[in-house]
């Protein structure tokens, strides 16, 4: 029995699906960003996985943006929840309602 | 067959620290099940053979990312933990929880269904038929860290500068975010500590 990519890419399928769920599941906007780095790295699972199979290095750079762009994300959307939390004390998006039309 | 135990015991760590993301009460709980889920996939990495985004992913999120999360669940308040059991929306789960095996189907549909050419995996869901038709190969003799500072330093030297922009964009808004301004009263978790 060898390691295939296919192995890779189903449990980056699996993943993936667990963080989708979790995000639109879960209320903690804290515990909904970790679901998005979960699918983040599913993502980047599939991405070296491929990078492999078809041997070539630009999925491997692919990666390494995706680290980038969500050590940002991470930054501002932390502060996000920072600056909200100041204004009300209570930690769940349900409540964040003052933009409702 | 060492593979096939290592990818097993990585896949296993993964999907339970995954679930434990999603089904801990507890935020810090979540956390600390994030770093096994980001320990696995950098053993993946390292099984694959590139081992600099291996150690690149324990660095930047194993420690920088999770130590930014726990900070600031400990800045808000440990305690500040949500009931699981309650569903605030009826119907809600049911439709989550569809939608997500929706979304898995549809991916290893797109796995499993073999392509014109009889192909499954990678070659039907790229389309690539051959192996040298790569645009940067990778060579067994260069280490995975020579190969990638030559991709990124050649072919990808815009995005690489524009990521530069984009992390001090990042920082700067952080700090706009989270600045106080002054006279603003602020809401403070334990009542009657509340600044004037």
């Amino acid at each position: 029995m060898e390691v295939t990519e296919t192995w890779y890419l189903v449990l980056s399928a699996a993943l993936f699906g667990i963080g989708f769920v979790g995000l639109l599941v879960r209320r903690n906007p804290l515990i909904m960003f970790m679901c998005i780095e979960l699918m983040l790295n599913a993502v980047n699972i599939t991405f070296v996985a491929f990078s492999t199979a078809l041997d070539d290095v630009a999925g491997r750079t692919a990666v390494f943006f995706v680290l980038v762009v969500a050590a940002a994300e991470v930054v501002v959307g932390l502060s996000l929840v920072v600056a909200l939390m100041r204004r009300r004390p209570s930690l769940s998006v349900d409540e964040l309602t003052s933009l409702r039309g | 067959m060492v593979d096939v135990i290592v990818f097993v015991a990585c896949a296993a760590i993964i999907l339970g620290g995954a679930l434990g993301v999603v089904l801990n009460n507890h935020p810090v709980r979540a956390a600390l099940s994030l770093v096994a889920t980001f320990f696995g996939v950098a053993v993946l990495f390292i099984q694959q053979g590139a081992h600099f985004l291996a150690l690149v992913q324990i660095v930047v999120y194993a420690g920088a990312i999770v130590v930014l999360f726990l900070f600031v669940i400990m800045l808000l308040g440990v305690d500040s933990s949500e009931d699981v059991s309650h569903e605030p929306l009826a119907g809600q789960r049911p439709a989550a929880l569809l939608l997500g095996a929706m979304v898995v189907g549809l991916i290893l549909a797109g796995l499993f269904v073999s392509g014109p050419g009889g192909d499954d995996g990678a070659v039907a869901l790229t389309g690539r038929q051959s192996r040298t038709a790569a645009i940067s190969t990778l060579d067994e003799s260069q280490s995975d860290i020579d190969l990638l500072a030559d991709d990124l330093f050649t072919r990808n030297v815009l995005a690489f500068e524009a990521t530069a922009l984009l992390l001090t964009i990042a920082t700067v808004g952080a700090v706009v975010l989270v600045r106080n301004k002054g006279g603003e009263d602020l809401v403070v978790d334990e009542p009657g500590t509340a600044a004037s």
